[in-house]
């Protein structure tokens, strides 16, 4: 067999379904049936999810920190409800084209962060996520500014399922894109371009010295993360028919940052899982009261950062290879 | 025309003294370890509080709250970083990015738990209020003591970096922390009364700035304050005291004529300006690294 036979078969193997990722979409997809009156609830935890996916993308699988990248969930969010406003109505091309746009954008960032390393980098994202946020609040006649933008009425989806009251058609829409979105992500990191992405989140250095052109690559993931993440800020807008300018905010920000790190980066997964703890847990809390969710929130933060580094699914698959090889150890 | 340009540049130099104060102390630890400290305006809002409630309920005179809010915030600093912070300085920035939004996060919920949601207000003495008579002009009289207390905070700070053996230690260590520490500095200590002494004076920032922002709520750590402090800290340049002086006083002077100007664009300018300014030079316009 030839080395590229080889190489072939090798990331033919990386990118092979597993079990537990086949049980885990029947789950998502069951979930109507199993909780019928939290639809809402459920199309916020895809979207949410959706967003973690992409910046898993840049810094799970990258290395790329980011403090503003609900930029890019804004600016979809925003391209969306202004396209609707304006008689776009039609959702799926409206969601593409909200999405483009945010590409575009991203891309045009990552001309500049791909430069920048350390302190700065995260200046600098957070800068740029600041600099969106002020012109969505200072551009207010087109943007609605801190009152949203509201009348955003999309046609039926495909001609022929109304948005209704209920969230079914929204679900089974969220469902769908969210879907689309792992799909995609999933194909980039297991092809060449994602396995070097994840050798410059090991070893930026290296990369350099084997003669990687990682710029390029860099600016590219940039364009791709800021994609996905407007992708879900416009299905956001399109299933809630609002925009407001904290979907845009350092809070949404930081938020799905936690999400991601709270589920476990660089596993595709994270962000589902992340966002599933997340708004379940701040839904159960906020009844109570919303102070004390911010508590236990920030509580959680320090302990995942103190004990568990690599989030939930990196610390279960830790405690199950434990498992695993002392069961084997037994046998031994 | 020239007494409105002369208030213009008195405001900004107030606000650039106060954002001074707040940041100095995040700029001379980040320089010193690298370490990513967001919970910088926690430190700041609990000296702002210690500030309110001395001076309410217990009836403690302004002035005397000032360095108290200063002592204690310092002490309380020192306790996180026995516990917390020293765990990280090795730790990935993303690391020391979480613990410290996380620690910011429970002391907005910590602060709406104490003290409540609301805007809550400071007692200032009587002749800290209204206008004073200053070179043929009214201005603020909060904001010249700002400017006082400003002045003499960054003249004691420099005497104290450049004239005393604390100092020298100080600078070796953010120079070169394994140099120093070769030549027999206890580095963790310098580290650790540097860093309480930094956070002590974000404390007696965030009590001096309760009355100018015109009162304190819980989400202040979270707030644009951070990100202003954060701006002083990396255009400075970590680890400059005369950048972070620099940095404030443009900072503080941009932010007056932005909003005299153009209030609609200001905070639009500003950020603007940093994220130039820091491709331009992403070590900040005083530092070395």
């Amino acid at each position: 067999m030839s080395a590229g036979g080889d190489r072939a078969a090798a990331f033919a193997r990386r990118s092979r379904w597993r079990p537990g990722e086949i049980l885990l979409w029947i789950a998502v997809a069951a979930a109507p049936f199993a909780f019928p009156d939290r639809l809402v609830l459920a199309s916020q935890i895809l979207v949410t999810a959706t967003f973690a996916l992409s910046l898993d993308l840049l810094l799970g699988y990258a290395g790329m920190i980011s403090l503003g990248h609900a930029a890019f969930f804004g600016i979809g969010a925003y391209a969306a409800g202004i396209l609707t406003v304006h008689g776009w109505t039609e959702p799926i091309s409206g969601l593409l084209a909200a999405a483009a746009i945010a590409g575009v954008c991203g891309y045009l960032a990552g001309l500049i962060v791909v430069r920048l390393h350390g302190v700065a980098l995260l200046m600098v994202t957070m800068g740029l996520g600041l600099l969106v946020a002020e012109l969505a609040n200072v551009m207010q006649s087109v943007t609605g500014g801190s009152d949203g933008l509201s009348g955003v009425t999309l046609s039926p989806l495909l001609g022929r399922f109304d948005f209704d009251m209920f969230g079914r058609t929204a679900y089974a829409y969220t469902l769908v894109v969210a879907f689309g979105a792992f799909l995609l992500v999933r194909r980039i990191v297991h092809s060449p371009f994602g396995l070097a992405l994840q050798g410059y989140r090991e070893n930026p250095t290296r990369m350099a010295q084997i003669g990687a052109p990682m710029a390029a690559r860099l600016r590219l993931v940039n364009a791709l993360a800021a994609c996905i993440a407007g992708l879900a800020g416009a299905l956001l807008t399109q299933t809630t028919q609002f925009v407001s300018l904290d979907y845009v905010g350092f809070e949404r920000s930081a938020e799905v940052l936690i999400i991601l790190i709270l589920g476990g980066g660089g596993r595709l997964y994270g962000g589902l899982v992340g966002a599933l703890v997340f708004m379940v847990g701040r839904d159960v809390f906020s009844e109570a009261n919303p102070q004390y969710w911010y508590f236990w929130l920030g509580a959680l933060l320090v302990l995942i950062v103190l004990f568990m580094p690599s989030g939930i699914l990196g610390g279960g698959a830790s405690l199950w290879a434990r498992v695993r090889s002392r069961r084997g150890g037994a046998a031994a | 025309m020239a007494e409105q340009l002369f208030q213009l540049v008195f405001n900004g130099l107030a606000y650039g003294f106060l954002l001074f104060v707040m940041a100095i102390g995040l700029s001379v630890t980040m320089g010193m370890m690298n370490f990513v400290n967001l919970a910088h305006g926690a430190f700041a809002m609990l000296g702002g509080y210690l500030s309110i409630s001395l001076t309410g309920a217990m009836g403690v005179p302004f002035l005397l709250s000032l360095p108290i809010a200063f002592f204690a915030v310092g002490i309380v600093s020192a306790g996180f970083e026995a516990v917390l912070y020293r765990r990280f300085y090795r730790a990935p920035q993303l690391s020391q990015v979480l613990l410290t939004i996380g620690l910011s996060f429970m002391a907005v919920a910590g602060a709406t738990y104490a003290w409540g949601g609301q805007v809550s207000m400071v007692h200032v003495p009587a002749w800290l209020i209204g206008q004073t008579h200053l070179f043929g002009t009214e201005v603020g009289s909060y904001r010249l003591f700002l400017i006082a207390v400003g002045a003499a905070v960054a003249l004691a700070l420099v005497f104290g970096l450049e004239r005393t053996r604390f100092g020298a230690m100080v600078r070796a260590t953010v120079d070169n922390r394994r140099m120093a520490q070769s030549l027999g500095i206890n580095v963790n200590r310098v580290f650790r009364l540097t860093f309480a002494l930094g956070s002590g004076l974000a404390g007696l920032g965030g009590a001096l700035a309760v009355d100018y922002l015109g009162g304190l709520q819980p989400i202040f750590p979270l707030g644009y304050m951070l990100v202003y402090i954060l701006i002083v800290v990396t255009v400075g340049g970590m680890g400059s005291t005369l950048g972070a002086l620099l940095a404030a006083m443009v900072l503080g002077l941009s932010d007056a004529a932005a909003k005299f100007y153009a209030p609609q664009l200001a905070s639009f300018a500003i950020y603007f300006v940093m994220v130039v300014l820091l491709l331009w030079r992403p070590q900040g316009i005083l530092g070395r690294r």
